[in-house]
């Protein structure tokens, strides 16, 4: 070691090394922000349903920001087996009841297969169900499928916005953000 | 025997010197690794090159997250996506081009330095070798990199310099498709050369930096008067205290704080250029995207490599050929043309202080009339001074067995 | 002092390497071309003075090939059928008055191939006088928009013979957005605008032999210099070029420009707020490494 910093504290050598680590961190922001999802990747996140011409019974299944959307409308038989807790999951248009959910099972992420002779869902990964309105019926989901933010716009669903009844939704805890 | 004290606490001090001798690490390559007093700020040039190719490896790592080795989009990967959408992607590919192009600058300016004060001699030939092996490697990483945008200058540049290893008159014209994998630079010659630039050569220059310090430990660090001092003695004296009296100072902390001093300026100057002044490291030329039936007016590669096109050029194919590949190995075999047995700056060598000079602007004049086109008063002049180039190395020998020993 | 005057050396050594390099290789290789200012100087000053209302009349036949969006009045043709008739779809004239050089604009009117200085140019010639065609000009500025954007400048000005790509710009206009299907991944509105597309290109391309290139990133590939003078007169950086001259005006250039850039260089604006920051700092680091340095060599010289 230099003799002349013997038994003294190398201050200016500390004060250098701090001021590089300020520096270090600006960069580190930097590239921080070369990972954030890209603009145009974030834009494309809106995609408009159409939900006039969909049949009862019967899964659609869509697309919204690479992931599965299921639309199932409820034939009567459907809600009438439907609960009070159940009712809040469902998005209404006109007489119609439609539930819409991203269909990735809210345990690990696969998509559950829709039983049409039951009425419900089944995950083959684990064996994880959901009943018509994609609330959790078996563990071990550890909830019902997700609602993703929806805008009503007359008979088309905009997802992507955030409507007055997603916003319900997410306020009495019936979905959690997407 | 290595011993294991029971009793020391994991990770502490005593147990990692036992493990990994860190204490003798420590003394070997910084706090007694001895270096000359008797030097001025070219001597950080090394240290200088260290961090620029750091500069170059990261910006490199962020470019690599966005860029697509796709001869339809690689150009807007670069162009559009890092430029525009990526957040300071701009500030990436700024300090990866402007980088490119100063790591040559300083590049050039070290191996003029070891040039001029003789540190490839006695003893420190290997320190030569692994160094000229190191400015080759990072030629082929330069002209890998710059195909990479696939802009209508790494496309014929591309071109050009694939064609050359046709061999002239050879028409080894079998073996120029192999190298590019398709008879023109396709998809197939984006890709091997994006493996070349993105691991294949760094990891070649990794290994020879590493070899190129260990060529450096044992001759030690040359000094501006080439003396051939002992270093035992300078480190007894410094040990002591006499830090006045002593011909050597240790690397950590005392090189290391004019290092750093050097770089702080160094990075001042980069900088400067990455913001304010790039157009020189990103040519407009390669804004236009790759067009396979249209070769630009004007075609010419990056200004460090324009000395040695300029030897090329005014030559027919075949003499044209033995020329440039004789520029190209010439450097690696200075040790052992230069006679004299003096290790001393370029000024008290006699002729050999002319022969410096005389190398450096030729180079310089051969850089110029590389970029300029090949016409009338120009291509005379390119011709001259590459014919000066050949005269200096084959006088080389000469001059020096003639030199007076110091 | 000795390492002072070392450094001297390699400083003037490297900016003797780079002017040779750079400003004088560059020079040699690009003759400068001067521009005109925008004086159209080969065009006389019009003696006669335009009156809009006279001008409306006058200005009627346009309609017969140009929209005037401005006016709801809509061209007859769509951009395919203009473009397999013409070669090209002709502009909206909304914005002719506000980004045109009056007095281009009127010669233009009375010599449209001769005042562009194309070899062949889709607009006819026509009768008009002077005073018929300064009429015209008046016209057209009364009615222009007061606010022009960059885009409208460009859309305008440009847009139905270069492509934007990195605005998503066609010269079909905005690229639309689509769905594919999800069955399929087949995405039949895409395929149908790209078909269009690719059937006006080719047909641009035999109109003026060559399909005239992408702006996306232009004002990096030429200098603004030669952007600048080669828009003002195209024969004068590219003799033979088949690009007609446009006749923008000051506000139009600028425009224009403004559009490039943004397009082109849109990351200028946070590098030349980021610069100083960063020159700042390193100022600061080799203020505190050259004392760290004085202090470690103490009793070192």
């Amino acid at each position: 070691m230099a003799n002349n910093t013997k038994g003294r504290r190398d201050f200016i050598g500390m004060a250098l090394g701090g001021f590089t680590a300020l520096g270090g961190i600006g960069a580190l922001y930097a590239a921080k922000r070369t990972w954030d999802p890209l603009p145009s990747v974030k834009a494309a996140g809106f995609t408009t349903l159409d939900l006039s011409n969909v049949p009862e019974g019967v899964l659609i299944t869509e697309k919204w920001r690479g992931k599965p959307i299921f639309i199932l409308r409820q034939t009567k038989d459907m809600m009438s087996k439907v609960s009070k807790k159940d009712m809040k999951r469902l998005i209404k248009i006109g007489d119609d009841h439609f539930m819409v959910a991203v269909g990735l099972c809210t345990h690990l992420g696969c998509i559950p297969g829709y039983r049409p002779e039951t009425q419900d869902f089944l995950c083959a990964c684990h064996g994880g169900m959901y009943n018509s309105t994609a609330d959790v019926t078996k563990a071990p989901p550890p909830r019902g499928l997700d609602i993703p933010p929806f805008k009503i716009d007359g008979k088309k669903l905009v997802l992507g916005e955030q409507g007055p009844e997603y916003k319900k939704m997410l306020e009495d805890g019936t979905t959690l953000p997407v | 025997m290595a011993h294991f004290d029971e009793n020391a606490k994991p990770f502490s001090h005593k147990w990692l010197n036992e493990r990994l001798a860190i204490d003798t690490l420590q003394r070997v390559l910084s706090t007694e690794y001895w270096i000359p007093k008797n030097i001025n700020f070219l001597w950080a040039m090394g240290m200088v090159l260290a961090a620029t190719f750091g500069l170059l490896l990261i910006s490199g790592i962020f470019l690599l997250m966005y860029y697509q080795p796709n001869v339809n989009t690689a150009f807007d990967s670069v162009n559009y996506t890092i430029m525009s959408e990526v957040g300071y992607g701009w500030l990436w590919r700024h300090i990866h081009g402007v980088g490119a192009s100063v790591v040559f600058l300083i590049i050039y300016i070290h191996m003029f330095t070891g040039i001029y004060y003789g540190s490839y001699k006695r003893g420190r030939e290997l320190i030569w070798l692994s160094g000229m092996l190191l400015f080759i490697t990072f030629s082929a990483e330069a002209f890998s990199g710059y195909m990479l945008p696939w802009g209508q200058m790494s496309y014929w540049a591309g071109m050009v310099i694939t064609n050359l290893f046709s061999g002239g008159s050879l028409h080894a014209d079998g073996l120029v498709e192999w190298i590019r994998g398709d008879y023109v630079p396709g998809q197939a010659f984006l890709n091997r050369f994006f493996m070349l630039h993105v691991l294949l050569m760094p990891l070649i220059i990794i290994g020879l930096i590493v070899l190129h310090f260990g060529t450096l430990r044992i001759p030690h660090v040359n000094n501006q008067d080439g003396e051939d001092f002992d270093f035992e003695e300078a480190a007894r004296l410094y040990k002591e205290g006499k830090i006045k009296e002593s011909k050597v100072i240790p690397f950590k902390p005392v090189f290391l704080s004019k290092d750093v001093f050097v770089m702080g300026i160094y990075f001042i100057f980069f900088f400067y250029l990455v913001f304010y002044h790039f157009e020189f490291a990103m040519d407009p030329v390669n804004f236009d995207p790759a067009n396979p039936l249209k070769t630009p007016t004007h075609i010419y590669p990056e200004w460090y490599f324009l000395w040695s096109y300029e030897i090329l050029r005014p030559f027919p194919t075949d003499p044209g050929l033995v020329a440039f590949g004789f520029a190209q190995v010439i450097f690696l075999l200075l040790p052992f043309l230069d006679r004299s047995p003096n290790v001393a700056p370029a000024s008290k060598r006699g002729l050999f202080k002319y022969w410096f000079w005389a190398l450096l602007v030729d180079m310089i004049v051969l850089t110029f009339m590389g970029k300029l086109p090949p016409e009338g008063a120009w291509s005379v002049i390119g011709l001259i001074a590459a014919l000066f180039f050949f005269a200096l190395w084959i006088a080389l020998p000469i001059i020096t067995s003639k030199e007076k020993k110091l | 002092m000795k390492e002072l005057k070392i450094f001297g050396i390699v400083v003037a050594f490297t900016l003797v390497l780079y002017w040779g390099v750079e400003p004088f290789a560059h020079s040699q290789m690009h003759k400068h071309v001067e521009g005109d200012n925008l004086q159209y100087s080969d065009l006389k000053p019009l003696k006669v003075k335009g009156d809009a209302k006279a001008g409306e009349a006058k200005a009627a036949a346009c309609v017969g090939c140009h929209s005037i969006k401005v006016k709801n009045m809509p061209a007859p043709m769509d951009a395919m059928a203009s473009s397999a008739a013409y070669g090209v779809n002709p502009p909206d004239l909304s914005l002719a008055g506000a980004l045109l050089d009056e007095k281009f604009f009127a010669h233009f009117l009375m010599d449209p191939a001769g005042v562009t200085k194309s070899k062949h140019f889709a607009m006819p010639p026509s009768a008009f006088s002077e005073q018929d065609a300064a009429d015209i000009v008046a016209y057209f500025k009364s009615i222009a928009p007061k606010e022009v954007t960059a885009k409208d400048a460009f859309t305008f000005a440009c847009s139905r013979c270069h492509a934007d790509r990195y605005d998503h710009m066609t010269q079909l206009g905005e690229e639309p957005k689509t769905k594919a299907n999800i069955k399929t991944n087949v995405d039949l509105d895409k395929l149908d605008f790209e078909k269009n597309l690719g059937t006006y290109q080719n047909k641009l391309a035999d109109y003026m032999g060559k399909l005239p290139p992408d702006l996306s990133i232009i004002i990096r590939a030429r200098s603004e210099h030669f952007l600048h003078t080669f828009i003002e007169n195209p024969q004068s950086q590219l003799p033979g070029t088949a690009m007609p001259r446009v006749g923008l005006n000051k506000e139009g250039m600028e425009k224009v420009m403004a559009y490039l850039e943004k397009t082109g260089d849109p990351s200028k604006p946070l590098r030349e707020q980021t610069g100083p920051k960063v020159l700042l700092f390193f100022l600061v680091f080799t203020a505190l490494a050259f004392l760290w340095k004085k202090s470690m060599w103490k009793g070192h010289h």
